[in-house]
């Protein structure tokens, strides 16, 4: 089994260095879709994320504990809901979204929903209120002020859609069950590492695993580079 | 980096993500065809031989096929829900109750083969070359004793549906035997339930396309102990889904594609695939030899096994126009 991990490793090598068309087709697919789930959930997520981290209105505890709560919902249940929802005989049947693309990126967005609004509510409670008073003294108004408070959590915000990202990115439940692995349309690097394992090619599975590995590491280096720049 | 080197790198993440996505989300350049979902089981999937049925498929029809590879159980549940075109499954028993139903249509039975019972090297459980029924009398006796395991797949598929009726024949109770130590449920599909099987040197039951990938690859090194006999006959079907329950499915690709898996162009794909890596063929064509010589050992065993009324699809099930049963 070790040779296994070994073999995966080498054959990683292998794939990316002949940017082996398969992988890169793959991985072009994977990066989009959860790119595009994570862009989309941080439409609503943000704006959601500050209410519930500057906001003081009733339920805010409450509102803050399910989105919690929910940052623990296995992938594979949202996947099941989702295919309910959008099966042919689900109440959104008629948009045809089953084994689309589309379709994914719809679930992913809704997986990492709730990171990206608890990790943001987290990171602007953890704001010094002094931030906010001082602004609030120096004349600016309640708007400007809440402004400020958010450039101070500049740090969590990046943070919170990396993390979205990366659970996008490496969430399997979601792309089987709405997307079915089709190859050529729907097939992403989680899902072809699952069908390659099943099939017994253990060594390809550990390669694909590796340049999951490889690009998840790569877009945290590049947002730590890019943090640290930005908060000079 | 200041502002407005923030802005432009932001700028520039959104509209890559935004041209990847059109281009991941835009039509293909195929777009004319036709789209034929087919739900299907790992079994099958997971042997590849889908892979290579498509290619040669696909090269002649404007027909592109979407394989959904899935258990026999939650197959059969997507054409229910009017997620499949056609399903291409192996447990008769479900297949019946699905053409009973309403749901399916023009079933065609088109390649088989042999389940088999592996177990640890030097058959701790002494079953090799018994009788299905015999050998597994003698696991519930060894099991019983602490002497050997069993590990069933647990998942309502094909090979598990298989599992539960040779348990039936050889006089057990599937559900009582859950409930004893030595029965074990994996609850996953064929290669995950070999990899446990080899871990705890227990039995079980497997499908030949799975065991030979896993074996040749010396992922496992159990052996088959018991693996011929028409008890564990393994017969797979594609059938069509009724367009009188679901008029949107798409019949006449099913069709089309069924004729195809139908014809000696098809059933040669199934003759050959595997011989090359393993040795030995996967599957076994049964159109022709259903066709020729009806009263062969092997035609008479899948009669008994997969026949419903003397005929792989009576005639109430039979829909549209086909070349299917000519």
């Amino acid at each position: 089994m070790a040779s296994a991990i070994l073999d995966g490793l080498v054959r990683a090598l292998g794939l990316i260095l002949s940017a082996d068309p398969i992988l890169v087709e793959i991985t072009a697919r994977s990066l989009a879709i959860s790119g595009l789930a994570t862009l989309a959930a941080s439409l609503w997520s943000i704006p959601l994320g500050a209410l519930i981290g500057l906001g003081r209105f009733r339920g805010r505890l409450f509102l803050r504990g399910v989105f919690n709560a929910l940052l623990g919902i296995p992938t594979v249940t949202l996947g099941l809901v989702l295919y309910l929802l959008i099966s042919k005989s689900g109440p959104l049947g008629f948009l045809h979204l089953l084994y689309t693309p589309t379709a994914i990126i719809l679930g992913q967005a809704v997986l990492v929903t709730p990171i990206l609004v608890s990790f943001i509510a987290s990171s602007l409670e953890a704001v010094d209120p002094d931030v906010r008073n001082l602004a609030l003294t120096l004349g600016s108004s309640e708007s400007e002020a809440a402004l400020a408070v958010l450039n101070e959590s500049l740090e969590g915000a990046l943070l919170a859609v990396t993390a979205g990202f990366n659970r996008a990115l490496a969430e399997l439940g979601i792309a089987l069950m709405v997307g079915g692995n089709i190859r050529g349309v729907t097939r992403m690097l989680t899902t072809y590492i699952a069908l390659e394992t099943n099939r017994g090619e253990v060594a390809l599975g550990i390669a694909f695993a590796v340049v999951l590995l490889t690009i998840v590491g790569a877009v945290n280096l590049s947002v730590n580079f890019l943090q640290r720049r930005l908060l000079r | 980096m200041n502002r407005n080197t923030t802005i432009i790198v932001a700028a520039a993440i959104v509209s890559a993500l935004a041209l990847g996505g059109i281009y991941i989300l835009w039509p293909k350049a195929n777009a004319g065809d036709t789209t034929l979902v087919v739900s299907t089981t790992t079994s099958l999937y997971d042997t590849g031989i889908l892979d290579q049925i498509e290619e040669v498929f696909e090269a002649e029809h404007d027909i592109d096929l979407y394989f959904i590879s899935v258990g026999t159980g939650l197959a059969i549940t997507h054409a229910q829900r009017g997620d499949a075109d056609m399903i291409l499954v192996h447990a008769p028993s479900q297949e019946l109750s699905f053409l009973e139903n309403g749901y399916g249509a023009n079933r065609k039975i088109v390649a088989y083969n042999f389940f088999s019972i592996v177990g640890p090297e030097g058959d701790p459980a002494g079953i090799a070359d018994m009788a299905p029924n015999d050998a597994l009398a003698r696991l519930v006796e060894k099991g019983r004793a602490e002497e050997a395991i069993w590990v069933s797949r647990g998942d309502d598929s094909g090979t598990h549906t298989k599992e539960k009726a040779l348990w039936g024949m050889a006089g057990f109770d599937v559900s009582a035997l859950r409930d004893e130590d030595w029965y074990r449920e994996a609850g996953s599909g064929m290669g995950t339930t070999l990899k446990i099987a080899e871990e705890v040197d227990a039995y079980t039951l497997t499908d030949m396309g799975t065991y030979l990938k896993y074996y040749t690859d010396g992922l496992i090194s159990l052996e088959v102990q018991v693996g011929a006999g028409e008890e564990l006959l393994n017969v797979y079907s594609a059938l069509a889904i009724n367009p009188v329950y679901n008029e949107d499915a798409n019949l006449d690709d099913a069709t089309t594609f069924m004729e195809f898996l139908a014809s000696s162009e098809g059933q040669s794909i199934f003759e050959t695939y595997g011989v090359d890596t393993y040795g030995t063929a996967l599957f076994n064509p049964a159109v022709e030899l259903l066709r020729s010589d009806p009263s062969s050992t092997i035609a008479q065993w899948i009669a008994g096994a997969a026949f419903f009324d003397g005929s792989e699809c009576p005639e109430e099930y039979r829909v549209g126009d086909t070349e299917l049963y000519s």
